[in-house]
C-alpha cells in the first residue's frame, strides 16, 4: 500500500477547503442567503412608518436604527450556523479530523461573515440614505459595519456553538449573545453620530479595528471548544 | 504478539447516569477486525464514540498505538452519515480530504465514487439520491487515501445496504485490514467474511 | 496555561492542598463546620452596619436620607461583579485542571449573584425616585449592571438548556470567560456613550470624602455581605455536591447515618 499521508497535511488546504464547502452551501440556497438581507431592508422600512417619517427626525436616529437592524440580521442567520451541519454528522466529522479545529472554524465563520455581515455593511448606506442620513456619515457607518460585522458574527457563533444540539436554540441564543453585542452596537453608531457631527469618527473606529483583531484572534478558540461539547452525545 | 492498536482497559462509562459497562477490556492488534456484538442500548455506539472522544463521562485507560487518541489517526462513520445533502457526492469526499490537509489530486475523488459503483453520480446533489446511493457516498470515505488510518470505527456500516453493497464494504475493509490497519465495528447483519475477525460482546451477555 | 503551572515550583503543602481540593467530598466534609459562623458573622456584621447606617448615621447635606441606600446597594453591586469573575475563575478551573467543584461552585454562584445583581438594580433605581424624580434612568452605571444581570441569565439559561451536566458546566465556563472579557469593554463602552449624550451625574462614590461615622458602617455592610455571599456560596455547593455525588458510596453512607 501506498502511504500518501506521508507528507505533512496541509494547513492552507484544511483552511481553503472548509471556505470553498460553506460558501458553495450558502450560494446553493439563494433564499437563506437573500433571507437575512431582506429582513434588514424590512425592518428599516418598518421605522420611518413606526416612529416619524420626519426627515430631522429620522436623520437623528438613522445610525442607531441601522445598527439594530444590522445586529438583528446578523441574529437571525446564527441559529442555523452549526445546526444542518450538526445534524447530517459533517460536524463531528470536523470536529474529529481537522487537526487543528481553529483552521475551519475560522474559515465557517469567514464564509458566514462574506454572505451576512459584508452584504449588510454595503447595503447599509444605501438604506442609510433612505433615513436621511448625513452623507458625511456614510463612510463611518460603512467602516463601523466593516469592522463591527465580523465582531458580531464571531460573538453570535461562540451562541451558536454553545447551543448548537439544544431543542430549544433560538430565544436562548438571542439571550446569550446580544448582550455581548452591545459595545459594537456603541462604537459603531457613535462613529456615525460623531461624523454626522461634523466631529472625528476615528476613535470609535479605532477601538472597533482593535475589537476585531481581538476577537478574529481569540473568538474562533471558544467557538472550537464549545463545538466539540456540541458533538458530544447528547 | 505485536503491539496493540487499540488498548482499552479498565473502562467504566455512563450514559445519562445509568452505568453501561464497567471493567472493560479490549485490544485489537494490526491487521485485525472486532465485531462489537449485544443487545439494543449495551452500549456499543457509546464505546465507539469514547474511543473518538466524543463521550466524556468515562473512566479507564483508552489508547492508540501507546498514545492518547487523536481524531486525525481514526477513522469513525457514525450513524450520521457526514455527507451534507445539499453538495454533491464529489464536493463531499472533496471536503473529507481537506479536512486531513490532504495535497494530492481530486482523482481518488472519482475513482473512491467508482469503487463503491457511483461512477457518473459525482455531480448530483446528495439529497437526491436514494437511502442506498447516499449510505454509499459516505462509505466512500473508506476508499479514501485519507482513510489509511491504523484505526476505523463502523457504526452499522451495512445498514441500507443491498448485497452488492455489503459486499462492496467488507472488500474495504479486507483492503485495511491487509494494509495493516485495525477495524472495530457494530451491526445487526451477519457479519462479514473477514480475515482474523473476532466477536465481542458488551452489556447483558457480557 | 496547565503547561506552566505544573512546571513552576510548588511548594508541596500547596500542592497537596490543590489536589485535595479537587475532591468534592473533602469540601463538604472541610466547610460543614464553618457554615454556622460564617452564617453568624454575617448575620451580626450585616445587622450593626444596616442599623447603624439608617437611624444613627447622620444624613448627606445634599441628598439627606436617601442616601442611606448605599448601605446596601454598594455592597450588592460589587459582589455582583465579583460573583461574574468568580464565575470565569471556576470556568478556567473547570476547562484547564477538570476540577469537577469548580462546576459546582460556578452552578451555585450563577443564581446568588444574579441576585445580588437584581438587588443592586432595585436600591439603584428606589434611590433614582428622590435623586432623578424617576425610577429608571439610563445611568452608565446602572445600565452596566443591568448588562451584567442579563449575562448572568444567559449562563443560568445555558446550564438549565443543557441536559447533561459535565456538558453544561463546560458550555457556561466558556460563555462565563467570554462574558468577563466583555465586562470591562461594556463598562467603559456604556460610561463613554453616557458622557458623549448627558452631562455626567452625580454619583455616590464622587460625593465629597465621607466621614468616618457614614463611611464605618458602610465597612461593616461590605464585610458583612461578604460574608453572606460566601456562606450562601459555600452552602449552595455542599447541596450540589450531595445532588451530583447522590450514587456515590460516601453519600449513600452519610443519608443512611443521617437518617438513623
Amino acid at each position: 500500500m501506498t502511504a500518501p499521508l506521508a507528507s505533512e497535511p496541509s494547513l492552507w488546504v484544511l483552511f481553503r477547503g472548509q471556505l470553498r464547502r460553506d460558501l458553495k452551501l450558502a450560494f446553493g440556497q439563494p433564499s437563506e442567503l437573500a433571507n437575512p438581507l431582506a429582513f434588514f431592508v424590512v425592518v428599516i422600512t418598518l421605522f420611518p412608518l413606526g416612529v416619524s417619517p420626519e426627515p430631522g427626525v429620522l436623520s437623528g436616529m438613522a445610525p442607531g436604527v441601522l445598527w439594530i437592524a444590522a445586529l438583528l440580521a446578523t441574529l437571525l442567520g446564527l441559529e442555523a450556523l452549526f445546526r444542518r451541519d450538526r445534524d447530517d454528522g459533517t460536524l463531528e466529522q470536523m470536529v474529529l479530523r481537522a487537526q487543528p479545529l481553529y483552521l475551519p472554524v475560522v474559515a465557517r465563520m469567514l464564509a458566514h461573515w462574506m454572505v451576512t455581515g459584508l452584504p449588510l455593511t454595503l447595503l447599509a448606506p444605501l438604506l442609510g440614505g433612505m433615513l436621511n442620513l448625513a452623507p458625511e456619515a456614510r463612510l463611518p457607518l460603512m467602516l463601523g459595519l466593516a469592522l463591527g460585522t465580523p465582531v458580531l458574527v464571531l460573538l453570535g457563533g461562540v451562541g451558536a456553538a454553545l447551543t448548537v444540539g439544544l431543542r430549544t436554540g433560538g430565544v436562548l441564543l438571542a439571550l446569550l449573545v446580544l448582550p455581548l453585542f452591545v459595545p459594537v452596537l456603541i462604537l459603531g453608531v457613535s462613529a456615525a453620530e460623531l461624523a454626522s457631527s461634523g466631529l472625528d469618527p476615528a476613535g470609535p473606529l479605532l477601538w472597533l479595528a482593535a475589537g476585531a483583531s481581538f476577537a478574529i484572534t481569540a473568538v474562533p478558540f471558544a467557538i472550537a471548544a464549545a463545538l466539540r461539547i456540541g458533538v458530544e452525545t447528547g | 504478539m505485536s503491539e496493540p492498536v487499540l488498548d482499552i482497559s479498565g473502562l467504566r462509562c455512563e450514559r445519562d447516569d445509568r452505568e453501561l459497562f464497567a471493567g472493560f477490556d479490549l485490544h485489537i492488534g494490526p491487521a485485525e477486525a472486532v465485531q462489537l456484538r449485544g443487545p439494543n442500548g449495551a452500549g456499543k455506539t457509546t464505546l465507539l464514540r469514547c474511543i473518538a472522544g466524543m463521550h466524556p463521562e468515562y473512566e479507564g485507560r483508552i489508547e492508540l498505538l501507546g498514545a492518547p487518541v487523536a481524531g486525525e489517526r481514526l477513522l469513525f462513520v457514525g450513524h450520521r452519515p457526514g455527507i451534507s445533502g445539499l453538495l454533491s457526492a464529489a464536493d463531499n469526499l472533496r471536503w473529507h480530504l481537506d479536512l486531513a490537509g490532504w495535497r494530492g489530486a481530486d482523482s481518488v475523488v472519482t475513482a473512491a465514487l467508482t469503487r463503491v459503483g457511483l461512477t457518473g453520480y459525482d455531480d448530483v446533489p446528495c439529497q437526491q439520491l436514494s437511502a442506498g446511493q447516499q449510505r454509499r457516498v459516505a462509505l466512500a470515505r473508506l476508499a479514501l487515501p485519507t482513510a489509511e488510518v491504523p484505526l476505523w470505527l463502523l457504526d452499522e456500516p451495512f445498514t441500507a445496504l443491498d448485497e452488492a453493497g455489503l459486499k462492496l464494504v467488507s472488500g474495504l475493509m479486507a483492503d485495511r485490514l491487509a494494509g495493516g490497519g485495525a477495524i472495530l465495528f457494530t451491526t445487526h447483519q451477519p457479519a462479514p467474511e473477514l480475515p482474523g475477525l473476532s466477536t465481542r460482546w458488551i452489556g447483558a451477555a457480557a | 496555561m496547565k503547561y506552566i503551572f505544573d512546571r513552576l515550583r510548588w511548594p508541596d503543602g500547596l500542592r497537596r492542598l490543590w489536589h485535595r481540593m479537587g475532591s468534592p467530598r473533602w469540601f463538604y466534609e472541610t466547610t460543614g463546620p464553618w457554615v454556622p459562623w460564617l452564617a453568624a458573622a454575617a448575620a451580626l456584621l450585616i445587622g450593626v452596619g444596616t442599623v447603624w447606617g439608617l437611624a444613627y448615621a447622620p444624613p448627606d447635606y445634599l441628598q439627606g436620607d436617601s442616601f442611606r441606600i448605599i448601605y446596601i446597594h454598594v455592597p450588592a453591586a460589587y459582589l455582583a461583579q465579583a460573583g461574574y469573575i468568580l464565575m470565569a475563575i471556576c470556568g478556567v478551573v473547570l476547562l484547564v485542571w477538570r476540577m469537577k467543584l469548580a462546576d459546582m461552585v460556578m452552578a451555585t454562584v450563577a443564581p446568588i449573584g444574579a441576585a445580588f445583581t437584581f438587588l443592586a438594580l432595585a436600591t439603584g433605581s428606589i434611590w433614582g425616585k428622590p435623586t432623578w424624580g424617576t425610577y429608571w434612568i439610563w445611568d452608565a452605571r446602572i445600565t452596566s449592571v443591568l448588562i451584567l444581570l442579563f449575562l448572568y441569565l444567559g449562563i443560568m439559561g445555558l446550564r438549565r438548556a443543557i441536559e447533561r451536566p459535565e456538558a453544561a458546566g463546560r458550555a457556561c465556563a466558556i460563555l462565563a470567560i467570554v462574558g468577563v472579557i466583555n465586562i470591562p469593554i461594556i463598562k467603559y463602552s456604556v460610561d463613554w456613550w453616557m458622557t458623549l449624550h448627558q452631562p455626567a451625574t452625580f454619583s455616590v462614590t464622587s460625593a465629597p470624602a465621607m466621614p468616618p461615622i457614614m463611611w464605618l458602617p458602610l465597612l461593616l455592610n461590605v464585610l458583612g455581605f461578604n460574608l453572606l455571599f460566601a456562606v450562601s456560596v459555600i452552602q449552595g455547593t455542599r447541596t450540589e455536591v450531595l445532588l451530583r455525588e447522590r450514587r456515590t458510596r460516601w453519600v449513600t453512607d452519610l443519608c443512611r447515618q443521617e437518617r438513623a
